[in-house]
């Protein structure tokens, strides 16, 4: 962008960086096919788990003529990064990545995803599009308090608000007390950040005396990372008068900045024109037309690092049909209001109870029967796990049991990045079920959510 | 010259102590003594029985986790100063008392410390080496008739 648009881009409603958004329908469906075309070509010849998957189906690259040939093409799934960790899916060679970022896994290893220099300019133009969406603009200061680090969420949004020219504050995640300080000393406008921290930002800022509306000088929240409810979203508004934005993205794909929601609030709008969407039947896998639910599926269209070709998100999505008021011809999916699978986002983290067991068995090579409990303190996310003592762990000293809490504790932090609570309970006790979804018990409210990064 | 003590998890909620007893009651099996150790979360039971290989099958039957081990109880005189004497013995050994109770019987003026030791071989020969009565299973379990 040039200087020339930064100085004038205050008061546009519409930010030079959001034009595509608005692309003609035809332009930009023949623009996405031009992509694909490109990219199935990049990935049939550097990734040859694709190219196996490819050749099984007699599928080539030049059979691609249209955007519904889509369909030939086989899907990726997060068992894939995983059975290729870590460098498996690389569709480039090692010298032209700059960027590595990792996801949980399903297991006690995380997955990995390398950005080259064009990755990152793609992911910071979706950043910069989600922020200039939802009405930031460079005289904005952001503070960044989502965590910077492996997770995509702190980086995401801080090339997305330097991209923009908003003076970036890049705290990171933790340390309330600096928080709120800064943000009322600095008179931060922007906050990016998951809701449920924010809501805690709001409690510790009451407790101090400080009201938002009066104190805090906050336009915009851009908030992900997390499912939320619209009750979140009014119970943020009505309490510090900011406009609360739904930002939506995963690692795999590129981070944060996918898709966000627009003032009309119908959808979060994709910015298609890098992230190809599609919406499958998560049992059959057949491509469902606009309208109707399903998987949501994900074609990186300009990356080049680790590419996805209809990557499977597990979220479980529409794609709404009809023009939305707000004037932009991307398509909007609908706020995420489930999954396929037996993932849980905890304080904006995402956790396997499979990632779990793998950390209770590097304490006995026999897996103890446990139950996942998640709940809510305040604003914020709990994780109990009630693991039944055994012939093996059960001591009658004490502090054996209590080491041996510390270290269950331990090994799942180190797998899943967040210190659950961990309870010994009883021989028995807990529920027996074969299946897993059953050894979690999410007593969140999930009416209406939404999840990203 | 060492006895044998059962004991057994528990988390701390009402009714969980009544129902190892009701376990054992039923069974017809007396307790001796018992001992409570608990943290916030969780507790242990530490029960000496005479039949302990019959408690712990029922109680395993029941359900529960049961863990058998060895402890020293040795027997001191119902009196101020009766348990320093002891312990002033065991300090000087350098043997660490892991966890200990006491109890005292009715019908004579002796009191029963129980000890689980790091090292209570050593402990056992310090105790008879200055004098002290270290019960065996026998002898405690008809001092407790």
């Amino acid at each position: 962008m040039s200087l020339y648009e930064y100085a004038h881009d205050l008061d546009t409603p519409v930010h030079p960086v959001s034009a595509p958004d608005y692309m003609p329908v035809e332009e930009l469906r023949a623009l996405q096919l031009h992509r694909l075309q490109g990219l199935v070509r990049r990935v049939y010849d550097h990734v040859p788990l694709t190219r196996a998957r490819m050749d099984e189906r007699g599928v080539r690259p030049e059979h691609i003529q249209t955007l519904k040939d889509i369909a030939l093409l086989p899907f990726m799934m997060k068992t894939d990064l995983r059975d290729t960790y870590p460098f498996g899916l690389f569709a480039c060679p090692m010298n032209d990545i700059v960027r590595f970022h990792c996801s949980s896994g399903t297991t006690g290893k995380p997955i990995v995803i390398g950005n080259t220099q064009n990755d990152i300019r793609v992911w910071q133009n979706g950043c910069m599009r989600a922020l200039a969406l939802c009405g930031v603009r460079s005289s904005d200061i952001m503070q960044v308090a989502y965590g910077y680090g492996l997770f995509t969420g702190g980086l995401g949004l801080h090339y997305g608000g330097e991209g923009l020219g908003c003076a970036v504050l890049p705290i990171s995640g933790g340390n309330t007390d600096r928080q709120l300080m800064l943000m009322r000393d600095m008179g931060t406008t922007v906050i990016a950040c998951t809701p449920s921290y924010f809501l805690h930002l709001i409690d510790e800022g009451m407790k101090k005396g400080i009201d938002f509306k009066r104190d805090m000088q906050i336009r915009h929240g851009v908030f992900g990372a997390e499912p939320w409810t619209e009750e979140m979203r009014a119970k943020i508004e009505s309490l510090t008068g900011i406009f609360a934005h739904d930002i939506y993205g995963l690692t795999e794909i590129a981070g944060p900045g996918v898709a966000n929601d627009c003032r009309c609030r119908r959808g979060l709008h994709v910015f298609e024109d890098h992230f190809y969407p599609e919406i499958v039947d998560p049992e059959t896998l057949e491509p469902l037309p606009d309208g109707e639910q399903g998987e949501l599926v994900f074609t990186t269209l300009t990356r080049t690092g680790t590419p996805m070709l209809r990557y499977r998100t597990r979220d479980i999505s529409r794609l709404l049909t009809g023009a939305c008021p707000c004037g932009r011809t991307i398509r909007a999916i609908e706020r995420i209001h489930a999954r396929s699978d037996d993932m849980l986002i905890i304080r904006g983290v995402n956790v396997f109870p499979s990632q779990i067991e793998a950390g209770l068995l590097s304490i006995d090579s026999v897996l103890p029967h446990y139950q996942i409990v998640v709940g809510k303190e305040g604003d914020l996310d709990t994780i109990e796990i009630k693991v039944e003592v055994t012939r093996e762990t059960f001591s009658d000293d004490i502090k054996t049991l209590e080491r041996l809490r510390q270290r269950i504790g331990q090994a799942v932090q180190r797998i899943i990045n967040l210190s659950p609570h961990i309870t010994l309970v009883e021989p028995h006790t807990l529920p027996r079920s074969e299946g897993k979804l059953q050894r979690v018990t999410d007593l969140r409210n999930r009416a209406v959510s939404s999840k990203g990064v | 010259m060492k006895i044998q003590q059962i004991s057994l998890f528990l988390e701390n909620k009402p009714g969980h102590l009544n129902t190892i007893c009701r376990t054992l009651a039923d069974a017809g099996i007396n307790i001796v003594t018992l001992s409570l150790a608990d943290t916030q979360q969780f507790g242990i039971v530490r029960l000496i029985v005479q039949e302990w290989q019959k408690a712990k099958e029922v109680l395993e039957q029941a359900g529960y986790v049961v863990n058998v081990r060895e402890v020293v109880a040795a027997a001191v005189a119902d009196r101020p100063g009766g348990m320093v004497e002891v312990l002033d013995i065991i300090g000087k050994t350098g043997v660490n008392i892991e966890y200990m109770y006491a109890f005292a019987f009715r019908h004579n003026a002796e009191a029963v410390l129980v000890f689980r030791f790091d090292d209570p071989d050593r402990a056992v020969r310090a105790l008879q080496a200055a004098g002290r009565d270290v019960l065996d299973a026998v002898t405690l379990f008809q001092e407790a008739k």
